[in-house]
């Protein structure tokens, strides 16, 4: 869908060299942290950018030269705003619902998405996470093939992120494609199907939550150490636990070992906390999250 | 705010996708933009409060200073107070409205929806000439009760009618012009300033040969030719065509530097 796409914006390359497909049907999730170029993509796909150089198709249409006929057929959630501070949440819904030839029932959207209680109140009173909800509803109403939400949870209560979720999950479920960026992890392993890793502009990894999890490596064990760490930490860590292990530091107080999280690696890392004089705060056993994939890709944490 | 959801029937998400027709679009725009004006104080006080003092204040004043004019006060202030109501929605409310529009995305959430940008614009023209015929129908009766008693004929009818869509679109090109140039609070601030540059200098209210002979370039300003074409049509029950070529020069200007200029975000 988007092929070797390039886009600068004075000397910062948002988007340097990517290509990606989206398979009709599934949910994709484009994650990345903030500033990855995630939204320029998104954008570029609904038609609000036109690509500097490279190729993007939506639904085999040009956003750009087939825009009217590609409008009708794709829904978008846009980051934040889109709606007049003075128009009541409903009111705003059914305007964008009223464009479309065979919509949704409004209030069947509004129920879904806990909208009742503020239906009338204008949108400049409504929270962030209603606003969202709002956003993600006039995305939808229309009937879509094929939905882009740009951080749909972001800054949302639990509650609001599970009925987002739901409703997410019931879209694919009646065949409807979602393409979704986020920077958060667990998002990205709950909804996706598919996930591509994206980072300065660059896609750096690609695959099914599991396939990248599972990808490289087995187990992790994260050490976090009351002070913090002298430099050679790593790799005198690194050779103590040999070959098929792999150390790296996150902070200064914390490493990430990558390996068979079995008795004997752990042995050998309190016995190198012990020889060290270091005092453990926390030593967590867990399976490869996307967090790590991206660390181990990156050296960098995926922070917020 | 939690509320128990129900999940929806299997398949009520299932796409059906398409763009409503376009005259449906339209007119939802045009209701919807007529609401949005009407619901806000401000620019209520801008399009029917303004012109009302200006009437009553002219006429007061008139009196007072010992101005006189070819007609009566009232005769010859209400068609250029109407005109100054064309000029304040088409031009003022216009401007600042859309110019919050794209400082709050509603451009770039509209942007993504079927409707169509031609569509949008007939909307927003629908809602103003909605808007302008409820200041015309206060305003006429205001200056009805003060003795208003315009020359009714054909062609003058023709000329209001002619004056108020030739000039609708004019001013909303150059409101257009500033909304889609600046930023919303200095759009904000210009649209109010040179609606008061206008109405203080610009030839609306006043007709242009009380400006002495600074009277002919103002009877080029668009609010100038409005005015004096209001006035031919209600004092004297004819046609300008003057005026209305004054009007349409503006508007392909307007138009021109707007489509070159406008920013959507």
């Amino acid at each position: 869908m988007v092929e070797d796409l390039r886009m600068t914006y004075g000397d910062k390359r948002a988007v340097d060299g990517l290509s990606l497909t989206v398979a009709l049907g599934s949910v994709t999730a484009v994650l990345g942290p903030n500033g990855a170029g995630k939204t320029t993509v998104l954008e570029t796909c609904e038609g609000y950018r036109r690509p500097q150089a490279g190729r993007v198709r939506v639904l085999g249409l040009d956003p750009q030269r087939q825009r009217r006929d590609l409008l009708p057929r794709i829904g978008v959630m846009l980051q934040d705003g889109g709606a007049w501070s003075g128009v009541r949440a409903v009111e705003m819904l059914r305007h964008i619902a009223v464009m479309h030839a065979h919509p949704l029932p409004v209030p069947m959207l509004v129920e879904r998405l806990g909208l009742e209680s503020c239906g009338r109140t204008p949108y400049r009173r409504l929270s962030g996470g209603q606003q969202q909800r709002l956003a993600l509803a006039m995305a939808v109403v229309g009937r879509p093939e094929l939905v882009f939400v740009d951080e749909p949870t972001a800054g949302m209560d639990p509650q609001a992120r599970r009925d987002t979720w739901d409703l997410l999950d019931e879209l694919r479920a009646d065949g409807v494609s979602i393409v979704l960026t986020t920077h958060y992890m667990d998002e990205a392993e709950r909804l996706a199907d598919q996930v591509h890793v994206i980072d300065q502009g660059r896609l750096i990894a690609s695959g099914s939550p599991s396939d990248l999890t599972r990808g490289g490596g087995t187990s992790t064990i994260r050490l976090v150490v009351t002070e913090p760490f002298p430099p050679s930490a790593p790799a005198s860590l690194q050779a103590t636990l040999g070959d098929g292990t792999v150390v790296r530091a996150v902070t200064e107080h914390s490493l990430l070992i990558t390996g068979p999280a079995d008795a004997s690696t752990l042995a050998k890392v309190s016995a190198w906390c012990d020889e060290q004089g270091v005092l453990p705060e926390s030593l967590t056993l867990g399976q490869r999250t996307l967090e790590d994939v991206f660390l181990a890709i990156t050296g960098r944490e995926l922070a917020a | 705010m939690t509320c128990p959801t129900t999940p929806a029937r299997r398949g009520a998400f299932s796409p059906r996708p398409g763009a409503a027709p376009l005259p449906r679009m339209v007119l939802a725009q045009a209701r919807m933009e007529t609401r949005l004006l009407l619901r806000n104080g401000e620019q209520l006080v801008l399009a029917v409060v303004v012109p009302l003092i200006v009437l009553v204040g002219g006429i007061t004043a008139a009196r007072h200073v010992g101005l006189t004019f070819s007609h009566s006060p009232v005769d010859t202030l209400t068609p250029g107070v109407l005109a100054l109501a064309v000029l304040s929605t088409s031009f003022t409310s216009l401007a600042i409205a859309t110019g919050f529009e794209r400082r709050y995305g509603v451009l770039k959430r509209l942007g993504s929806s079927p409707l169509p940008r031609s569509g949008l614009l007939a909307g927003k023209v629908g809602a103003l000439l909605v808007v302008e015929v409820l200041q015309f129908v206060v305003i006429g009766a205001v200056a009805g009760l003060l003795g208003w008693s315009p020359a009714v004929s054909a062609p003058g009818l023709l000329g209001v009618l002619a004056c108020v869509l030739v000039g609708t679109a004019a001013f909303a090109s150059l409101g257009l012009l500033v909304a889609g140039a600046l930023r919303a609070e200095a759009t904000l601030a210009a649209a109010n300033l040179i609606y008061l540059l206008l109405l203080a200098g610009g030839a609306v209210v006043f007709p242009t040969d009380s400006y002495g002979p600074a009277g002919r370039a103002l009877a080029l300003l668009p609010s100038g030719a409005l005015g004096s074409g209001m006035r031919t049509a209600l004092l004297t029950g004819g046609f300008a065509v003057g005026p209305l070529l004054v009007l349409a020069a503006w508007t392909v200007l307007g138009t021109l530097l707007t489509v070159r200029t406008f920013r959507w975000e």
